[in-house]
């Protein structure tokens, strides 16, 4: 430790190192940020990762493709179905094997349901480290309704492992169309409470407004990806670019904002949330009959060669990585986990500004720990 | 640009590197010591403008290490692969893109950490998930009697 | 008239001085003045601890409903000895010591905090002649000592041997000088108008309408100012700078465990309690009842009948519930926000505001 602050050269005078983390109420997990201020200013922020690291991939180089699936719901927890999404559409094209039209639409409907549930979370986490509890309790509240239809029909609340190669694991549940209905109704009567809560309290906008700003140029060479690189403008929503299951044939707008400040990483989040139900909209009454997974073989063995597939998760673009030899288990994968990205950026951002910013800024990157360190 | 474009106007930005079309992008294997001016044209010339590092993949290969980067570009919106190798398993080393793309500075610290790719000129090249008394664990010849189970 | 008779119903000044005369027959004066000491330390303590216990109660009951929870439910009808058990719980917690930590200061630190805000109750008016000591500078009084409060924080901070503990509590130093201003100037507003700074006049001045309706647009005024920059004094609501969960984990009682934490816990809600109830005695009538003025004669004497107790006590939790209202509605500020607005706009309004208050004053014009 010792050496490791003399070589970055952070222990100079009149400098006050702080330890944010490992154990820290704002910063979402095990993740150490290490401070040094001046007065009440952040001069330096410097992250140090790893509190839990658990080698996926590594891990992911011993086991087999359907397999690898239930490790990716373990990094990103709140995009749980898009992470299994990814790898399952990597390994399809890999094969190239055809999916039905009832598959994409369903995958794609849980996609978005993943998303509005982790942007109600980040809401109401946001709010807590500005330090307004009560968004916690209104934004866990919407959550469950959310959680309780993936309850029904995948059997699990938040670690779905909802896809499997060819398909799905099971078919929807009877209830599901209506539910998904009923959810729609019921949080669109719910998302100006958040908006009245939060988007309009001038102690928010002081708080948020202008500060933590990202140019379009930073946002693109440090990758920031997902909602907080759409608030700079940074054009990157995968879903738009390169479509996968059935963004192709939805319409929905891309958000974009030029501002890059914490607010506007908040309120493209905020957004996000009606183009996502606007998605479900159009496909849940559309999902065609058939069968719900295709017949795959028991081994999956892909074929050698090099595989990378992208897709959005709610925090940005989810990169997996495959070489394979030919054999049942992969050379390497690589997760391009978009949060280790994005948190490389927080340094540039949140220098020069106050701790409390520091956490709104920290807070706005939307960061879950297990996505940093996989 | 599509594939078989930028495969040709890859080639004749060096000389050096053999690029192929691959199944999804179009894959130049460079030389390490012309990685580095190679992907300053890449991200200066006007008709390709890579500037979106999407991810530096750290690979063992068996012999030799290497490292992959996926290049897109946010205004044409095609994508690349680069690919770098060495088979220097002792003190593998690398330049580092850090100075044009800012997003490599972390992908190039995870690649140090996990297979022990050194990057030349990187600003902070330090340990980022263990700490210095491990070995670098994705490597093919890594050993952990305790917990890695060996079938 | 018999609106005199209905108060001398509940008119403690009678008893308190049939229990002085008492004891002065009894024993000799000093024996006597420290044994009526001991009655209204013990009486003052038993209370504190009742309000205290209560305000914990009442808190988390009101943040539950405002976020869609029940709140403590389950030990005791409606989870009402909840704060009984955690109490409980607290004293027997380890009080973990502290390497490095300047070990007399950071004991020290607990018992200032609680006597400050202890020291202030003596002052305040529950009824008539329900005081400990009636101050011809009340209003003075309770803003110097409940003021001492912030010294206990600052050693608090500086002894825990806690960097996170030493910014919480810069941070409420830099916060309770800047608005001990505006508190005492909006006080002031109210004393002008009173023309004395001994609570008991001033409330006895209400008799006949609140200030805050008598005083015209400057008291609301003052109202107002009084109720942002005392929650700032007190650490709460959206200036809760001082121990920012989210930024500072715990400020500067980050290391304190046990006993001693429930002892700045306490104190928190104590001051709370303490600048409501000022708030209610200056602002809105202290224990006197709802008047107006001769017209409303038959109104004024059914209001007199409530005992004054009562009243005091529902406009102090009223008080209470509007600071916790907006604890739990606002997000945080930031420390450079919030002295922007003490400096820049609380005070200069109140300075305004007191000088609008002494001319409506001077030229006779309020009620």
């Amino acid at each position: 430790m010792e050496e490791e602050v003399k070589q970055t050269g952070i222990n100079e005078q009149e400098e006050y190192i702080i330890n944010m983390g490992p154990q820290h109420p704002s910063t979402h997990g095990v993740l150490r940020l290490v401070l040094s201020l001046k007065g009440e200013v952040v001069k330096n922020v410097e992250p140090h990762l790893g509190y839990i690291h658990r080698g996926i991939e590594k891990m992911c180089e011993s086991i087999t493709y359907q397999q690898i699936i239930h490790l990716t719901d373990r990094m990103d927890y709140l995009s749980a179905h898009i992470n299994n999404e990814a790898v399952c559409l990597n390994v399809e094209k890999a094969l190239e094997v055809e999916i039905p039209d009832r598959i994409k639409i369903i995958r794609t409907i849980m996609s978005e349901l993943t998303r509005i549930q982790s942007h109600q979370l980040f809401w109401a986490s946001f709010g807590m480290d500005l330090g307004g509890l009560t968004c916690f309790f209104y934004g866990l509240r919407d959550r469950e309704k959310v959680l309780d239809i993936f309850e029904e029909t995948c059997g699990s609340r938040m670690i779905v492992s909802y896809n499997c190669p060819g398909g799905l694991m099971y078919d929807i549940h009877p209830n599901f169309q209506k539910r998904v209905k009923e959810f729609l109704k019921y949080f669109r009567k719910k998302l100006p409470e958040y908006d009245q809560l939060l988007t309009g309290n001038v102690i928010f906008r002081e708080r948020t407004v202008g500060i933590g700003k990202l140019s379009l140029e930073d946002a693109i060479s440090y990758g920031v990806t997902g909602p907080s690189g759409r608030a700079s403008g940074f054009s990157c929503d995968v879903r738009k670019h390169e479509p996968y299951s059935a963004y192709d044939r939805v319409r929905f707008n891309e958000i974009l904002f030029t501002e890059g400040d914490t607010f506007h990483r908040y309120f493209a989040r905020i957004q996000e949330m009606k183009e996502s139900m606007n998605i479900i909209d159009q496909l849940i009454d559309n999902i065609p009959e058939g069968p719900y997974a295709v017949k795959m073989k028991p081994v999956i063995k892909l074929p050698e060669g090099e595989y990378f597939q992208r897709v959005e998760t709610a925090r940005g673009e989810l990169g997996v990585y495959i070489i394979s030899d030919g054999n049942k288990n992969p050379v390497r994968v690589k997760f391009r986990s978009p949060n280790f990205v994005n948190l490389g950026v927080l340094n540039h951002i949140a220098r020069d500004f106050k701790i409390a910013d520091l956490v709104a800024i920290g807070g706005s990157l939307d960061m879950i720990i297990p996505d940093i360190d996989r | 640009m599509n594939k078989t474009e930028l495969v040709i106007f890859v080639k004749s930005l060096s000389q050096e590197c053999e690029v192929k079309e691959g199944r999804q992008f179009a894959e130049a294997t460079v030389p390490a010591s012309s990685l580095h001016s190679l992907a300053v044209q890449l991200r200066e010339k006007e008709v390709c403008s890579f500037d979106f590092l999407v991810s530096i993949t750290g690979v063992d290969y068996g012999q030799d290490l290497g490292a992959v980067y996926h290049l897109r570009s946010t205004k044409h919106g095609h994508m690349m692969v680069l690919k770098v190798r060495t088979n220097d398993r002792e003190n593998p080393h690398f330049d580092s893109v850090t100075d044009i793309w800012k997003s490599a500075d972390f992908l190039e610290r995870e690649v140090y950490d996990l297979l022990g790719i050194k990057f030349t000129n990187h600003p902070d090249l330090r340990r980022l998930f263990l700490d210095n008394s491990w070995g670098f664990p994705l490597r093919k010849d890594y050993v952990d009697d305790i917990n890695i189970v060996t079938k | 008239m018999n609106e005199g008779k209905v108060f001398s119903l509940y008119d403690f000044t009678a008893l308190t001085k049939w229990i002085d005369t008492g004891l002065h027959h009894a024993m000799s004066p000093f024996w006597a003045v420290i044994t009526e000491l001991l009655i209204i330390g013990v009486l003052i303590l038993i209370f504190y601890a009742l309000i205290g216990l209560f305000l914990v109660y009442a808190e988390r009951k009101v943040c539950a409903f405002m976020q869609n929870r029940l709140g403590p439910n389950r030990v005791g009808p409606f989870g009402l000895f909840q704060t009984i058990a955690d109490l409980l719980k607290l004293l027997f917690v380890e009080l973990v010591p502290i390497k490095n930590a300047d070990k007399f200061l950071f004991n020290l630190a607990p018992f200032i905090v609680i006597i400050a805000s202890f020291m202030a109750i003596a002052a305040i008016p529950f009824a008539k002649g329900l005081h400990a000591i009636d101050l011809n500078i009340g209003v003075f009084y309770v803003m110097a000592v409940s003021a001492m409060g912030v010294i206990g924080i600052l050693l608090a901070g500086w002894s825990s041997n806690n960097k996170y503990s030493l910014i919480g509590a810069m941070r409420s130093g830099a916060q309770i000088v800047s608005y001990e201003l505006s508190v005492g100037l909006a006080l002031i507003t109210v004393v002008i108008l009173a023309g004395s700074m001994q609570l008991s006049v001033i409330v006895e001045a209400q008799r006949d309408g609140w200030f805050i309706f008598k005083g015209h647009i400057p008291a609301f005024i003052a109202f107002i100012l009084f109720l942002i920059s005392s929650t700032a004094e007190t650490n709460r609501g959206p200036f809760d700078l001082a121990e920012a969960e989210s930024e500072l984990t715990a400020g500067y009682h980050t290391e304190y465990s046990g006993i001693k934490f429930a002892f700045f816990f306490l104190a928190e809600f104590m001051n709370m309690f303490i600048v409501a109830s000022i708030a209610a005695t200056v602002f809105l009538g202290g224990w006197m009842p709802l008047h107006f003025g001769a017209w409303a004669a038959g109104f004024n004497h059914v209001m007199d009948f409530i005992p004054p107790f009562i009243w005091y006590i529902v406009k102090t939790f009223f008080v209470i519930w509007l600071m916790m209202w907006f604890k739990w509605t606002f997000p945080r500020l930031r420390i450079d926000q919030l002295l922007t607005l003490e400096w820049k706009y609380l005070l200069p309004f109140n300075l305004v505001n007191v000088l609008v208050m002494a001319f409506i004053v001077l030229m006779g014009w309020h009620f």
